[in-house]
């Protein structure tokens, strides 16, 4: 077992950890701050596959900016569920089930996939993904369509949740 | 090296947690937390397949991306819409928000 595949079980066994906590955690802001831990192990996944940009935008864009929203809105709602009532429906046993069956399934249908254990390639001599990636953002034979579309639809949802969260009184 | 198969299981490990977190959670804020756990293994997902295909070809990191700005606007308005309920109803639990029930 090569130094790769140890650091890369040790990162997953604690996101899945903490992911575990977050939906089983009672206090909410216990369960924000276990999502940070979350995200933070999906950044060092990231950093293993080679995509050193996605790591950096899961921890300014997903730990900077929506785990301290979801702080905010626990802040601003928690003042019941705190203590005795029970965090879970009572069909839990049947979301559970849900949950095992759709991991089991996915794992069952990769399984019969060909390329299910291949190996990554080595990257070429040379090859600068970063760069790579900012050129095909803004050119316009690649993606700069979809990204300009995310980005409307971005200042949409924002002005849209100014609109919905504001107190009219 | 890592073999596509242990990427391929821990996001879908990270998304039946995530599944779990929606479907039985009573809290409306946790629901959303639900959600951004299947997001991210969405996101892993992504990101493994550019990693193990061809790597100069980027529309897996491009894709991750732009799931990336559809996270934030999902939970803007969902946490916006959260408060504004919670606003209205002195309420965040999903069980309790039953006006639309008949």
């Amino acid at each position: 077992m090569t130094a790769e595949q140890i650091i890369f079980l040790i990162v997953a066994l604690f996101t899945l950890g903490s992911a575990l906590m977050v939906v089983t955690t009672r206090n909410l802001i216990h369960a924000a701050l276990w999502l940070v831990a979350t995200l933070f192990g999906v950044a060092v996944i990231y950093a293993l596959l080679n995509a050193g940009f996605m790591a950096v935008v899961q921890v300014v864009v997903y730990i900077g900016a929506i785990a301290i929203l979801f702080i905010f809105a626990v802040m601003l709602t928690r003042k019941d569920l705190r203590d005795n009532t029970p965090q879970t429906n009572k069909n839990w046993w049947a979301g559970a089930l849900i949950a095992v069956l759709t991991f089991a399934g996915l794992v069952f249908t990769l399984q019969g996939w060909s390329g299910f254990s291949k190996t990554a390639s080595a990257v070429p001599l040379g090859f600068d993904a970063i760069s790579q990636l900012g050129e095909q953002l803004t050119s316009p034979t690649a993606y700069v369509l979809p990204f300009e579309v995310a980005s409307v639809l971005l200042l949409a949802a924002l002005v849209g949740a100014v609109y919905v969260a504001f107190n009219k009184k | 090296m890592i073999p596509l198969s242990w990427y391929l299981i821990l996001a879908a490990a990270l998304f039946g947690i995530g599944l779990f977190g929606v479907l039985v959670r009573r809290n409306a804020v946790a629901i959303l937390l639900g959600v951004e756990l299947m997001l991210n293994a969405v996101n892993i997902n992504l990101v493994a397949f550019w990693r193990y295909g061809d790597v100069t070809l980027m529309a897996g990191q491009v894709f991750a991306i732009i799931v990336f700005a559809v996270a934030a606007a999902e939970v803007s308005v969902g946490l916006a819409l959260v408060i504004s309920v919670y606003r209205r109803r002195n309420t965040v639990v999903a069980d309790e928000l039953d006006l639309l029930k008949w």
